[in-house]
């Protein structure tokens, strides 16, 4: 084997992947920042959002994905029963012990000639799982893939998280790139242990690292993958048209933009987070979901996600022609942004189950 | 704990899987193998387009054991565009823009917790107004 060296530190399927379809979800529920700052500040903290997406009381991880898996397919035009896995990635599966996976499966049509697995490394759970779809089609194994990032993740009350941690995601079928709506040309991954956020087995809350969760994490990852993949493939940030980062929340994807030289404008479609929050293992993915919804063929896209825990996850893809037919065949991104309903803080504490019942 | 019928159900019950009579082409929702048109048996299994519209409907503020949790809620019978009666819970209303006649579509949601919170969660259709139209209302 050859050493892992700058030069050829790029993930290369052996068949070009790219993205068949794509679904992006988000619920209609919105609590608006301003709503928490209210309860736990007399509305004197500063807000790192507008307002957040909040699922509804019939609505978790299985049910989100669903529909952005039907609506992936409907623009692929692909029967679910080709796809080969449904990978789901997210923080806030429903079961602690029994799949997502297989509920979506079986709900889309896909079972039973199929992989199915939930996949969890916090924020980075989904595109984990597109790594992994990209691998499983590009050695030959499967013509086509499902991958999802979902989460309905929850903050504690009066926590900095509870004013972000908002619900939403995206589901992409990838398949063979001359079929592709979007080519993924390279890939590369940067990961280490570092300790950032977590849940212990059974809170219901995170924990996390306060101020650690910026430097030595997001922005540390996100950088070193971001650079390492522009290095390699000899790009730079003005050859994409577009770019997404995982986004937390406002500031840290528009500083990491800045240090990395990428535009206002380059991110501007991407980001997401002002008006649903931080979707966690969907955040980067439904970025990417809205760049599509309005991306021409030819154009260049570098998706960077991150998870705590810690890595990134950096891809780089170029639109094609196949984008004109299919974009229009599901709802797009900013369809479900805009069917808008504002809630209060007490229904927002009745929907996230933080009312005592019994 | 009804494990054996959530699971026998999960078919019809996730996505509208029903029925279509190979001899008059009768669309049988929910599925149950003999044609209500010509008598004769209807085993193949058809896709329901999940599109139809509310035929009638009524919110239920007394919920019954299983459901108290996410009451009020609307419970209509839903024509579906392929011909059959369905009853379900409509969700994503918010009460105000449904009325008869108001078209819907198939969503598959979290319908119920099946005992106390460490019980299986049961999945299943529900409706909603069409999300384009919800957008803009043409
Ligand atoms: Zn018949």
């Amino acid at each position: 084997m050859e050493e892992i060296s700058p030069k050829n530190i790029l993930l290369k399927p052996a068949r070009p992947v790219g993205i068949m379809g794509y679904g992006a979800y988000v619920p209609r529920y919105r609590l608006p920042a301003s709503e928490v700052a209210r309860i736990w500040t007399d509305g004197q903290a500063g807000l790192p959002i507008k307002e957040k997406a909040v699922a509804g009381l019939d609505e978790d991880v299985a049910t989100m994905s669903i529909e952005a898996a039907r609506n992936a397919l409907q623009r692929a035009s692909v029967s679910p029963s080709e796809s080969r896995a449904v990978w789901v990635g997210s923080e806030s599966h429903p079961y602690a012990v029994k799949p997502t996976s297989t509920i979506d499966a079986e709900a889309i049509g896909a079972v039973p000639n199929v992989q199915a697995g939930d996949w969890q490394f916090a924020c980075k759970a989904g595109t984990e799982a597109m790594v992994a779809a990209i691998g499983f089609i590009g050695s030959g194994m499967a013509d086509y893939a499902l991958a999802i990032g979902m989460d309905t993740a929850q903050g504690r009350p009066s926590d900095a998280l509870e004013y972000t941690a908002g619900a939403g995601g995206a589901a992409y079928l990838l398949g063979p790139a001359e079929k592709s709506l979007a080519v993924i040309e390279h890939t590369y991954s940067f990961v280490t242990d570092t300790p950032d956020f977590w849940r212990r087995a059974y809170q219901k809350y995170p924990e996390h690292g306060q101020r650690f969760t910026g430097e030595p994490a997001y922005f540390k990852h996100i950088t070193e993958s971001a650079q390492a993949l522009m290095d390699a493939t000899q790009t730079k940030p003005t050859d994409y048209d577009y770019a997404v980062f995982h986004q937390p929340n406002t500031k840290f994807p528009q500083r990491v933009a800045a240090q990395l030289g990428f535009t206002k404008e380059q991110i501007a479609h991407g980001l997401l987070v002002p008006v649903i929050g931080n979707t966690y293992a969907g955040a980067a993915l439904i970025g990417l979901t809205a760049i599509l919804d309005i991306a021409n063929p030819g154009e260049r896209i570098l998706l960077v996600s991150f998870g705590s825990g810690a890595g990134s996850d950096a891809m780089a893809l170029q639109v094609t022609e196949a984008i004109q037919e299919r974009r229009d065949r599901a709802p797009k991104t900013q369809d479900y942004i805009a069917r808008r309903i504002e809630i209060d803080y007490a229904t927002y504490a009745r929907m996230r189950g933080k009312l005592v019942m019994k | 704990m009804e494990i054996p019928r959530h699971w026998r159900l999960r078919k019809q019950r996730y996505g509208l899987v029903g029925e279509v009579c190979p001899h008059c082409d009768a669309k049988l929702f929910p599925p149950r193998d003999v044609c209500p048109e010509c008598g004769q048996e209807a085993k193949t299994l058809y896709n329901f387009s999940g599109r139809g519209e509310v035929y009638s409907y009524t919110t239920v503020y007394e919920a019954p054991a299983g459901f108290e949790e996410v009451a009020p809620y609307t419970v209509a019978l839903i024509k579906l565009q392929e011909g059959p009666l369905v009853t379900a819970q409509l969700t994503d209303t918010n009460g105000e823009q449904v009325e008869i006649g108001t078209p819907v579509e198939m969503v598959t949601r979290r319908l119920r917790s099946d005992g106390d919170e460490r019980g299986l969660l049961v999945y299943g259709y529900k409706f909603r107004p069409i999300l384009q139209q919800l957008i803009s209302p043409t």
